[in-house]
């Protein structure tokens, strides 16, 4: 069974934590998935540095463009990830924007991902009519789960849409937002997360966009599954290089 | 075949709407209405009064005599150098502003290059009484000084685009952020026939105007609608588009877009989109880009900052790779010269966009009767020092 899909199943909140590849050092990248599943986090995207990433705000923006720098590319971090599985265990998914992937041959890339143990993708900017005409046999052939998002604009007829077509979970955007834009929850949220847990999905729903603390991290899986912390980590690794990741997920929970 | 889009925004396999789903709901408005509020009759009606009474149109189509008979066959030129602001660009702006005003939206978003379409689009929202932000690189700020304080006259906030490597395309990723960040009340009015569905088609709609009156115009001039041929620079291809929009689908009528070569195709400093292209992404559009082998976006190189786009519209993309187009790359050099040529033959000072198109005639050789039209895109006033650090005047 993929990994992601075993993940849910246990009686838990899922903590998931996003970092970019290739940063802060090209090398980073096994040391940081090691600790971080020794750390006890569930979950662990890793992100795949592009040019222009158009729906992060300046956090993510700047670790994408620090990683570039450094040299990563789609086939090193494949090179970097290559063993991975003989040290850890932990679902790992893939994120970031679609342009690199089809440059790698969409085909080649899912195989690549098989190989190395790579359980789903998020990719933003892959609408899910293209993915469901052009790309679904092909990821699901190599055994990844395709992860779509929601946002607090999503209307009811498209959430439902996006579970019928969801494997895993769905990545539930908590505000109209970039990544990194807001910290925190208001009422709003409040409204979105009960009209989302009110619809029955057949999917869980892990919350991200606007975690940071062991605070927000409740607040945004007391109606849902899990929360995902991006921005807030890649600070941490800025300031702190890929030491005392341990002692930042455990102010979380 | 038809060469416009369809219902889903493709120009066969270019175009679409490869958004993350934070844009989604704002592109569906849009995709669900523009073609309803551009066929009211009301909206037809107040569009062609400020087209009219505002932008000065028509434009004129002037026989250009000397440059004819220096090339040995009959070049017209589109006038769009006379729209209020200076080029075309305002085609597209009046006709967004009255959409987002159509759809309730308080505030307006753009991005610009050089700053072209940061005035045009500044303009309508002083003409209008709405807020608007531009995006501009922080580069193209430093670089073009005086359309800074034009938009900062017309009450417009300019905001830096600090990201990445801070010229067109960042500024562009930073109003689609600013987008994502104010869905329900902004409007973004896109300044190109690029972005996701339904942009390349919309703005492709409110441009087409040019080919229109030129189709009248030819009629009057000539006693044929058609010319032979119709010739416009491309950077992302919005004054093209509305150059060829309505001979698109008239074979007869030859369509050649002319991109910006910069120091030379294979200089490494280039913008010639069709030739160093590859198919792929950008700014939610699947088009022909410059990209590294990694799918990392690059960027162009042109003298002209109106042609400098790593990317071209779905439209041109298709009209390249179908062959319905043909497609010509002018170096900064050539389209300098170019340019000098029309204000010494025809006392008419052009963008520096606009002298690509015109650099043509020196290699593309037409028949004697062959009827030429050039679309000229823009005034040169905006690119008065240029002309003058190239040509030490």
């Amino acid at each position: 069974m993929n990994r992601i899909k075993q993940k849910l199943q246990e009686d838990k909140k899922i903590l998931s934590i996003y970092f970019t590849a290739g940063y802060p050092a090209l090398n980073d990248t096994a040391k940081i998935i090691q600790d971080l599943e020794k750390s006890g986090v569930d979950l662990i995207e890793i992100g795949l540095p592009f040019s222009d990433p158009l729906a992060d705000g300046p956090t993510i923006q700047a670790s994408s463009t620090a990683a570039l720098k450094n040299g990563m590319t789609t086939t090193l971090l494949f090179e970097h990830l290559k063993d991975i599985r003989k040290t850890v265990s932990i679902p790992l998914i893939l994120m970031g924007y679609f342009n690199p992937v089809l440059q790698y041959g969409v085909e080649a890339f899912c195989q690549k991902c098989e190989e190395i143990g790579i359980d789903g993708l998020i990719l933003p900017d892959l609408p899910l009519d293209v993915y469901q005409d052009e790309y679904e046999s092909i990821f699901k052939k190599h055994g990844l789960i395709n992860v779509f998002l929601i946002t607090p604009q999503t209307s009811d007829a498209r959430i439902n849409a996006i579970d019928e077509a969801s494997e895993g979970f769905i990545y539930m955007v908590s505000s109209a937002s970039t990544t990194g834009a807001k910290e925190g929850f208001g009422p709003e949220q409040s409204a979105y997360f009960e009209r989302i847990a009110s619809m029955d999905l057949k999917n869980p729903q892990i919350v991200g966009f606007g975690i940071s603390n062991a605070q927000t991290f409740q607040q945004a899986t007391s109606k849902t599954k899990g929360a995902i912390i991006g921005s807030a980590f890649i600070k941490h690794l800025t300031q702190n290089g890929v030491d005392g990741i341990d002692a930042f997920v455990g102010q979380i929970r | 075949m038809s060469y416009h889009a369809n219902e889903r925004g493709y120009y066969g396999e270019f175009g679409g709407a490869f958004i993350p789903e934070m844009l989604y709901p704002n592109c569906e408005e849009l995709r669900q209405n523009y073609l309803k509020i551009m066929a009211e009759p009301s909206f037809q009606e107040e569009f062609h009064q400020l087209l009219k009474d505002y932008v000065g149109r028509p434009t004129p189509l002037y026989f250009a005599e000397r440059l004819s008979k220096k090339y040995n066959t009959k070049i017209y030129l589109k006038r769009e150098d006379l729209c209020h602001t200076g080029a075309h660009k305002v085609n597209n702006t009046i006709g967004q502003i009255l959409m987002a005003k159509r759809l309730g939206k308080h505030r307006i978003i753009a991005e610009t290059g050089a700053g072209q379409h940061g005035v045009a689009t500044a303009t309508v929202c002083a003409l209008m009484g709405i807020e608007c932000v531009v995006y501009m690189g922080e580069i193209d700020i430093a670089r073009q000084a005086p359309n800074v304080a034009r938009m900062k006259m017309l009450g417009a906030e300019v905001r830096p685009a600090t990201s990445g490597s801070k010229t067109l395309k960042d500024a562009t990723n930073e109003a689609i952020r600013d987008w994502i960040n104010n869905p329900v009340d902004t409007h973004y009015i896109i300044g190109s026939v690029v972005g996701p569905h339904p942009y390349p088609d919309m703005v492709a709609r409110f441009q087409s105007v040019i080919s229109e009156e030129v189709k009248s115009q030819l009629l009057e001039k000539e006693g044929r609608e058609n010319p032979d041929f119709v010739v416009a620079c491309v950077g992302g291809g919005s004054n093209a588009a509305g150059a060829f929009y309505h001979f698109l689908d008239t074979p007869e009528v030859g369509i050649i877009a002319v991109e910006a070569a910069g120091k030379g195709i294979h200089s490494g400093e280039s913008a010639a989109t069709s030739a160093l292209g590859k198919v792929g992404i950008i700014h939610g559009s699947k088009t022909l880009l410059m990209q590294t082998p990694d799918g990392q976006i690059t960027e162009p190189y042109s003298i002209s900052a109106g042609l400098d786009y790593p990317g071209v519209g779905p439209l041109h993309a298709h009209l390249y790779t179908s062959g319905r187009g043909e497609f010509i790359s002018i170096t900064d050099d050539e389209a300098m010269k170019a340019g000098l040529d029309l204000c010494k033959l025809e006392g008419i000072i052009p963008a520096i966009e606009s002298s690509h198109a015109l650099a043509i005639f020196k290699d593309r050789k037409f028949k004697e009767n062959d009827v030429v039209v050039v679309n000229l895109s823009g005034r040169g006033d905006k690119d008065l020092q240029n002309y003058i650090d190239y040509f030490k005047l």
